[in-house]
């Protein structure tokens, strides 16, 4: 058992996950591209055009995956972060920071491409919907986590501040869903009825699949972005000037 | 208990010394409400429709003015350092400085609402419903609004990113502050919009207290 949990620990520590994670972006990346490929081809050529909203409802493609990955990331940033505060743990807090952009990203998509769908759909680019409403808050503590670990020097004091940011976000969210929700609904009752009806297979299929291509993209993109966050952080060590790409 | 009360006289105390810094968050609370008529017109049903909103946009950005205060001069000074090795728990001490800042920058909003809300043109029954609705909601924006105090002291451009942090956080006082008084004046009853602002206060008051001193602790190391 012992035994274990120090194999476990063993990539706890920047050192031993830097080449870990330089093997592990390849592998994703190729998840992500076979995704992606058949994602988009079940999306653009197999799913059928929709009765109601024709061709334009392909962009649920990119959407909805978006807004999935939006809140999942949240998810996994707030759990890397009680990880880093509670055990004290430094690449934990990497990890949380690495995720925040690819988070806001997903977020900002997210919005982006539902004005794009909304404006035929609905005719208006944006409504005060709650899930649109807390999806738009959701990317404001995308930012501030992000301007608060900017804006602190000393790296250790901004992992932690961040860690709290995370976890306060994390306790609200719900929080904040629900009184979006239950004012939209006092205040106009529903406008906008999301109820998906009946999709067809392979529309959830097209869509599951760019929900794992974009997942995958995540992962790698934000493993290259904790390498770098490591060989910055980690510069004065020995281990780092011996890496051959310091070298060269 | 002595310990925060005593933590409270002291901010009061020093607050009386230096009056302005209480009466600039309340006289910008003024204004900034009485700016929405000229900007709007004094149309009566429009003003009474978009009364309550108005006086919460306002109660929140008064109550943001007075944040940045609430730790920096103890952290600036050393006093701050003294309260967290001191042997009462930091946690109490950190309640009380809410609760001082409550009573100098959230308590005078709620006095002073109800004669902005005639301006609004609310009737009798409206104000009342403002002024419990604040009465329940300040003390929660003083709460919430303390974990991003300790979290941006001492921090490069804080007060900006004090209102990035904390804003997005007040939007459910918000609604359901503002949200109470509209219900009631259409009828509806404002009883489960001030349960559910007594309900995020309860959890406030249980759990910002221990995110507060754990960002102080950050903010000492």
């Amino acid at each position: 058992m012992s035994n274990r949990l120090i194999n476990w620990f063993r990539f706890a520590s920047p050192h031993n996950f830097y080449p870990l994670a330089g093997k592990m972006i390849p592998v994703f990346w190729a998840l992500a591209a076979l995704f992606g490929i058949a994602g988009l081809w079940m999306g653009f050529f197999v799913a059928p055009t929709d009765a109601q909203q024709g061709e334009g409802y392909r962009i649920i493609f990119v959407h909805v995956p978006a807004s999935w990955l939006s809140m999942f990331i949240y998810m996994v940033m707030a759990t890397w972060s009680a990880i880093g505060l509670s055990l004290n743990a430094r690449l934990s807090s990497m990890m949380a920071q690495a995720l925040a952009p690819t988070g806001a990203l997903m977020a900002f998509l997210s919005l982006w491409t539902g004005a794009f769908w909304g404006k035929p759909m609905w005719g208006t680019w944006w409504v005060w919907d709650a899930r649109l409403t807390s999806e738009l808050i959701l990317f404001f503590l995308y930012l501030g986590f992000m301007a608060l670990q900017a804006s602190i020097d000393d790296p250790r004091r901004a992992d932690k501040a961040g860690a709290i940011v995370a976890l306060v976000g994390a306790v609200n969210v719900p929080i904040i869903y629900f009184s979006v929700k239950w004012w939209n609904t006092l205040h106009q009752g529903s406008s906008v009825n999301l109820a998906k009806s009946s999709m067809a297979v392979t529309m959830l299929w097209g869509m599951l699949l760019m929900a794992l291509c974009m997942w995958m993209y995540s992962v790698a993109i934000a493993l290259t972005r904790v390498r770098t966050i490591i060989l910055e952080r980690e510069a004065h060590t020995e281990w780092v000037l011996q890496l051959d790409e310091v070298k060269a | 208990m002595s310990p925060i009360l005593a933590i409270v006289r002291r901010d009061l105390l020093m607050v009386m010394r230096r009056k302005s810094e209480v009466l600039t968050a309340l006289f910008f609370f003024v204004i900034v409400t009485s700016l929405f008529p000229l900007g709007i017109g004094p149309e009566p049903t429009l003003l009474r429709k978009i009364a309550p909103g108005v006086l919460w946009v306002a109660a929140l950005l008064a109550t943001m003015l007075g944040l940045q205060r609430m730790f920096a001069a103890d952290h600036a000074d050393g006093t701050l350092e003294q309260m967290a090795i001191s042997p009462t728990p930091l946690v109490m001490l950190v309640v009380g400085k809410i609760g001082a800042h409550w009573l100098v920058s959230g308590l005078p909003l709620v006095l002073v609402a109800p004669v902005l809300g005639i301006q609004f043109d609310l009737d009798a029954s409206a104000l009342g419903v403002l002024v419990v609705a604040l009465l329940l909601g300040t003390p929660l924006l003083s709460l919430i609004g303390s974990i991003g105090a300790a979290l941006t002291l001492g921090v490069r451009g804080g007060g900006v990113l004090l209102s990035l942090l904390v804003l997005p956080l007040f939007i459910p006082a918000l609604i359901f502050g503002a949200g109470a008084v509209e219900a009631h004046i259409s009828g509806l009853g404002a009883g489960g919009h001030l349960s559910l602002l007594a309900a995020m206060l309860a959890l406030a008051v249980f759990f910002a207290p221990w995110a507060t001193t754990a960002a102080l602790r950050i903010a000492l190391e």
